[in-house]
């Protein structure tokens, strides 16, 4: 049977469900060899700033268990570079461009974005508020409600575009910012960002990242970021884009069953640069043999009583 | 630069020295691409997700649709590795990186490698060979049963117990090779441990010798995408380079390590 694959945001279409996460898919023109960006719902920069950043000093990765922890810093071209180098090839692609916006001031937010809006070929923004390994903005402005929303506030009337706001888990209830940002008109959220996490070297007793502390991702952060996308879809009616170890069309559909209207695949990228595009296959295989007609009934279609969480307690 | 993400197939595991092996895998379209110095990304795993992110290794060896890895066993990946057995599959990304740059008008290329660092050598002594260099090798290692000379005949070698060889560092053997003979037009190419390409990259600056190193990094995607595995340069512009695309081999006056 066909099975419609695609949704709306905002006034934009998207041919399908299945993103790539930011940071793992570069501008696009980095991995179009490996994998084809024309079969995704849409590709997410890497976060863009106003200027370059050179980001942190190595070691800036390290692996745990099912897991990567990173300390990237936000390392970037900065805006002007990608509007004239990567922004002409991204223009050439089918599918759609969601530009990561990061940032230190909330003046930076509002900078990049006005000058990004002045171009084609940009679908949508994700604001990242979230980052765990940059001093300046970062998670000092995503675990502060009062600054998400000022920043949600200040960016709205920039765009007619979709306008997406990341948010950390690391907060003791995502939904209340979640709520925050619908309120001051975000069109969707992102669920979720890396945890933050550690990794210690016990032959040298010194910290596996030179932060010493980094950002979580991968298969093993995949049931906090269900049980945080279940949280926020039962308490704000607001798009969710599911984030968090997704590898396999199953892992997608467990998001789009809690009740993320897309996801975006991440850490997946840098151990098989096709796995984004068999998930998208996969979740339209999945329909199919379900007899379910339209991706988009899966959304939220978990058979749960959420009286039965925990989280009740705070929804 | 043309590149594959496909499935190789192992013919043969041999450990070669004392736990170094050699695994030859079957990869037609990275075998016929790839030059000296460059790497492939191996995934370590298969239905499972530990260990996660794919390891890079030099590319050894190639001989016709054949290509060799060469690793000691040091972790759950390389342990993967050790375990596969003549027919298995094996994930393989590349050819990835920039290759040693062996067109210079160097006379004498001298090879230094430490410990697994000898990973990348037979391939570029062959190389280096057919384009008429004259080649030394100078092989270091803890002990003597340690030394991994497949391919690389009338190497010269230095142990640290001094059990075979030289008794002292590879560095060490260099400087007494370098005093001793008259070496014609010569050019630096060196792998092994940072500590010991940082003291070969202070040698090599003193006594004006040109220097390549091949050098290591922690990374996940290997093509430039995670930004995982910066080194610093030591020139003006961008603070970092990484080590996946704009390396592993680098002029050891363009970096600091």
């Amino acid at each position: 049977m066909t099975v419609k694959t695609s949704f709306m945001l905002r006034h934009v279409e998207f041919q399908n469900r299945v993103f790539v996460a930011s940071g793992t898919f570069g501008y696009g023109d980095e991995i179009n060899d490996l994998v084809d960006p024309n079969k995704l719902g849409g590709i997410v920069t890497k976060s863009l700033s106003w200027k370059p950043r050179d980001g942190n000093p190595p070691r800036r990765i390290a692996e745990t268990p099912s897991g990567m922890l990173n300390s990237i810093g936000l390392a970037n071209i900065g805006v002007h570079t990608f509007i004239e180098k990567k922004l002409p090839f991204l223009r050439t692609l089918k599918t759609r461009i969601i530009v990561n916006i990061a940032a230190s001031s909330v003046q930076e937010y509002c900078d990049v974005l006005a000058l990004l809006e002045r171009h084609d070929g940009i679908h949508g923004y994700e604001i990242n508020v979230s980052c765990p390994n940059v001093k300046e903005g970062g998670l000092s402005f995503g675990t502060n409600v009062d600054r998400t929303r000022e920043i949600t506030e200040r960016l709205r009337p920039l765009t007619e575009k979709p306008l997406i706001i990341k948010l950390t888990p690391n907060v003791t209830h995502m939904s209340e910012f979640a709520r925050a940002v619908k309120d001051a008109g975000a069109d969707a959220v992102s669920c979720i960002n890396t945890l933050v996490g550690m990794a210690v070297d016990v032959r040298t007793r010194t910290p596996r990242l030179s932060t010493v502390t980094g950002g979580l991702s991968g298969p093993a952060i995949k049931p906090i970021a269900l049980a945080k996308v279940f949280e926020v879809a039962k308490s704000v009616d607001i798009p969710i884009f599911g984030i968090g170890g997704i590898t396999t069309a199953d892992d997608a559909i467990e998001f789009l069953l809690v009740g993320a209207c897309a996801v975006q695949v991440g850490t997946t990228n840098f151990v098989d640069p096709g796995a984004s595009v068999r998930i998208a296959e996969g979740i339209a295989g999945y329909a199919s043999s379900n007899g379910i007609d339209d991706v988009g009934k899966l959304v939220g279609s978990l058979k749960a009583d959420v009286k039965a969480s925990v989280l009740q307690t705070w929804l | 630069m043309k590149r594959f993400q496909t499935m190789s197939v192992v013919i043969s595991l041999e450990e070669i020295a004392e736990g170094i092996y050699v695994l030859t895998l079957e990869c037609p379209e990275i075998a016929k691409l790839t030059e000296p110095g460059q790497f492939v990304n191996v995934r370590m795993h298969d239905a499972h997700s530990e260990p996660l992110l794919r390891r890079p290794f030099s590319v050894s060896f190639v001989e016709g649709d054949r290509l060799e890895l060469l690793f000691n066993v040091i972790g759950t990946g390389t342990r993967f590795l050790s375990t596969r057995r003549p027919g298995d599959a094996v994930d393989l990304l590349g050819p990835l990186g920039v290759p040693f740059h062996i067109d210079d008008t160097f006379e004498t290329a001298l090879l230094l490698a430490g410990g697994v660092g000898v990973a990348p050598f037979p391939m570029l002594r062959a190389a280096l060979e057919r384009a008429g260099k004259k080649v030394i090798t100078l092989l270091g290692a803890r002990s003597g049963v340690q030394i991994a000379d497949r391919r690389l005949n009338n190497a010269y070698v230095a142990t640290d117990d001094g059990s075979r060889g030289f008794h002292g560092s590879v560095v060490d053997l260099f400087h007494a090779t370098v005093a001793r003979n008259a070496i014609l037009r010569p050019k630096i190419f060196a792998c092994g441990p940072n500590r010991m390409l940082s003291v070969v990259a202070a040698a090599a600056r003193t006594i004006g010798m040109d220097c390549e190193l091949s050098l290591e990094g922690e990374m996940a995607c290997g093509i430039g995408i995670c930004q995982g595995c910066p080194v610093e340069r030591s020139r003006e512009g961008r603070k970092y380079a990484l080590v996946c695309t704009d390396g592993p081999t680098f002029n050891s006056r363009d970096v600091v390590i």
